[in-house]
């Protein structure tokens, strides 16, 4: 043992730990006792009532509303994003002709990438504004502006319930693919040359090569896309609190979990409540990842 | 999308080896390369497209007035109105909450990367005593949602405004509370990212410094920093813009009277939107998204390789 060591590493522990417990460990310890009050109000006093907020928010139409939501992101933004920034990436990395054996990208699929990651750079709550100007319900929203000059009834993306939620899911693909082609991209490259090389002596078509070699052989890559993305599918918040009409409307139709906790906490002072769907969410997200590990562990290919 | 054969470049020295390809396999081949290639390229101009048009009407509409904004979607402004951009910095206050940003960003990454690297370095480097419990306790907090956190954390940090001498700086609606809060939740994917990285840097300097007489301290901010620092810049990006982009958090923790004069630019933009409808003062918000999203484009413009490789490197570790 080294002379002075621990007082050294206390030293360089103490704040970044104090900082952690302070607003990260305890706030996450204190919301699972919060959720078996009944706090509301900031001067109200809690008294404890066990699980009457969790048997309160089966009974909610909205939590479930908001859980649906959540389930119907957890199934389609991994799976959309994930089918159209491996479409993309494939292009970029194997799309080109075939020179020498040796598989070239597209023209410009340098510039490609640039452009596809930029949305990714900007907030999310930024992103929320511009959508709202963009899918304005009449003609001058650049969406309804050319389906009104070919005749077509302007489209209510924010307004009409059926269309809303869809509408949230295409904002939230349009900032992730760009992420992910890169990410693709990265995993793609490190491919080896000489296996395109085999299989194109073989005589396997682009189609073939994809299904047979990309797809396999980038199988981790995808597994951390979906955590990354069934993640970002339990969130959604900034989102839906900037872009959709009355944040979570209309009449509830794009609530989500964390909008309701939200909701709950800061605008009606529930805190016990809001407390409980935090713990709903804590545990939907726990059972997400478990079964995620579960599904996809499998041997890993070696090259 | 052209099945054209022209477009096929002479066949290669090494795919002329390809003699089990038949020449019917060959020809069916080529038509298939060609036809995806086009189908590829479409899709990949069509992203693009889809990418950059709304962020340029967005750029366009900053320069209208507010009867050309309501009226076709697709025209160019008659005139440039930059006036819009003046009532978005004094009206709107868009000035205002970007330097409120680029404050607390610049102090909570600064305290994020410190402290981060400090834990991250004990952690992977040191033996003693509750390392792997302090290190697990600390990656525990990637599994957690924020929104478990945020009622009691609303607290804490209303609760802390109350402690004498330090309070007014610390609690609700002040921004060392917010710089605080930031670099607590920034640690857990700091420290997990740069304790990885410590570990992986050889042994042999670290002991000719200690040998040479360098105490620990000096040790890590002579030695081991400088030669972290290809995951410090990965992961100081990372921090720059989460923490630019972060909004539930200022939400909470900024709220109330008096708060909106520490307003970070994405509770900016959001207020501006929605004051917009109020006032009709639509202009305005275009020419403040401008200034929102510039910054952002020009940044992204110079360190564009350092934030793909910043920003994807937690997702390839």
């Amino acid at each position: 043992m080294r002379h002075g060591k621990y007082p050294f590493v206390i030293s360089f522990l103490v704040v970044p730990l104090v900082l952690y417990v302070v607003y990260v460990l305890g706030p996450y310890a204190q919301a699972f006792y919060i959720a078996m009050t009944d706090w509301r109000g900031v001067s109200a006093t809690p008294n404890f009532i066990g699980f009457e907020n969790f048997t309160k928010m089966f009974d909610d139409p909205t939590f479930w509303k908001a859980v649906q939501h959540n389930l119907f992101l957890l199934l389609a933004l991994p799976l959309i994003t994930i089918a159209i920034a491996l479409f993309l990436a494939f292009m970029l990395n194997v799309g080109g002709r075939s020179r020498s054996g040796v598989r070239s990208g597209v023209w410009g699929s340098k510039f490609y990438r640039v452009v596809f990651f930029f949305p990714q750079v900007l907030a999310v709550a930024i992103i929320g504004v511009l959508f709202q100007q963009i899918l304005r319900p009449d003609s001058s929203g650049a969406l309804n502006g050319p389906l009104h000059a070919m005749g077509l009834d302007p489209v209510g993306f924010l307004t009409d319930p059926t269309f809303a939620m869809w509408t949230v899911l295409a904002v939230l693909v349009w900032q992730a693919v760009g992420f992910y082609v890169v990410l693709f991209s990265a995993g793609m490259s490190s491919i080896p040359q000489d296996l395109y090389e085999a299989a194109d002596l073989d005589g396997a078509g682009r189609i073939g090569i994809f299904f047979r070699i990309t797809l396999p052989l980038l199988f981790d890559t995808l597994q951390v896309a979906w955590v990354y993305l069934g993640i970002a599918a339990f969130d959604a918040f900034a989102l839906v609190q900037v872009l959709t009409v009355d944040q979570g409307g209309p009449d509830g139709a794009t609530t989500v979990l964390a909008q309701e906790i939200y909701r709950n906490a800061f605008g009606y002072y529930k805190f016990g409540y809001a407390s409980a769907m935090g713990v709903a969410l804590f545990f939907l997200t726990l059972a997400f990842a478990a079964l995620t590990i579960r599904v996809s562990r499998r041997d890993r290919i070696e090259y | 999308m052209s099945v054209d054969t022209h477009d096929v470049p002479a066949p290669a020295p090494a795919a002329k080896d390809a003699r089990t390809i038949g020449a019917a396999g060959k020809a069916r081949q080529k038509r298939e390369v060609n036809f995806l290639a086009g189908l590829g390229h479409v899709a990949l101009v069509v992203w693009a497209l889809l990418v950059l048009l709304p962020i340029l009407w967005t750029f366009l509409a900053a320069f209208k007035t507010g009867p050309e904004i309501f009226g076709d979607a697709w025209t160019l402004p008659k005139a440039l109105h930059l006036d819009n951009f003046a009532r978005a910095w004094t009206k709107a206050h868009i000035g205002t909450y970007l330097i409120n940003s680029v404050i607390v960003v610049a102090l909570s990454t600064f305290g994020t990367m410190l402290f981060g690297s400090m834990a991250a370095y004990v952690l992977a480097r040191y033996k003693f005593v509750g390392n792997r419990l302090i290190y697990y306790l600390f990656v525990a907090g990637l599994a957690f949602p924020v929104f478990l956190a945020l009622t009691p954390l609303f607290l804490v940090v209303r609760n802390s405004g109350t402690l004498p001498v330090i309070g007014p700086w610390i609690g609700l609606n002040t921004r060392g509370g917010l710089i605080l809060v930031y670099i607590a939740y920034s640690l857990p994917f700091t420290i997990f990212f740069l304790a990885a990285f410590f570990k992986s840097l050889p042994d042999s300097i670290a002991e000719a410094a200690i040998v040479d007489g360098a105490s620990h301290t000096r040790l890590f901010f002579r030695v081991m920093l400088p030669m972290a620092r290809s995951g410090i810049i990965s992961i100081t990006i990372f921090n720059i813009l989460g923490q630019w982009n972060q909004y539930q958090l200022p939400l909470v923790l900024l709220q109330g009277e008096g708060a909106q004069d520490k307003w970070v630019i994405t509770q900016g933009i959001r207020n501006i939107s929605i004051s917009a409808g109020y006032e009709s003062d639509w202009p305005a918000l275009f020419a403040a998204l401008t200034l929102a999203i510039l910054p952002m484009l020009v940044m992204y413009g110079i360190f564009q390789r350092q934030i793909q490789a910043g920003l994807t490197a937690g997702a390839l570790k």
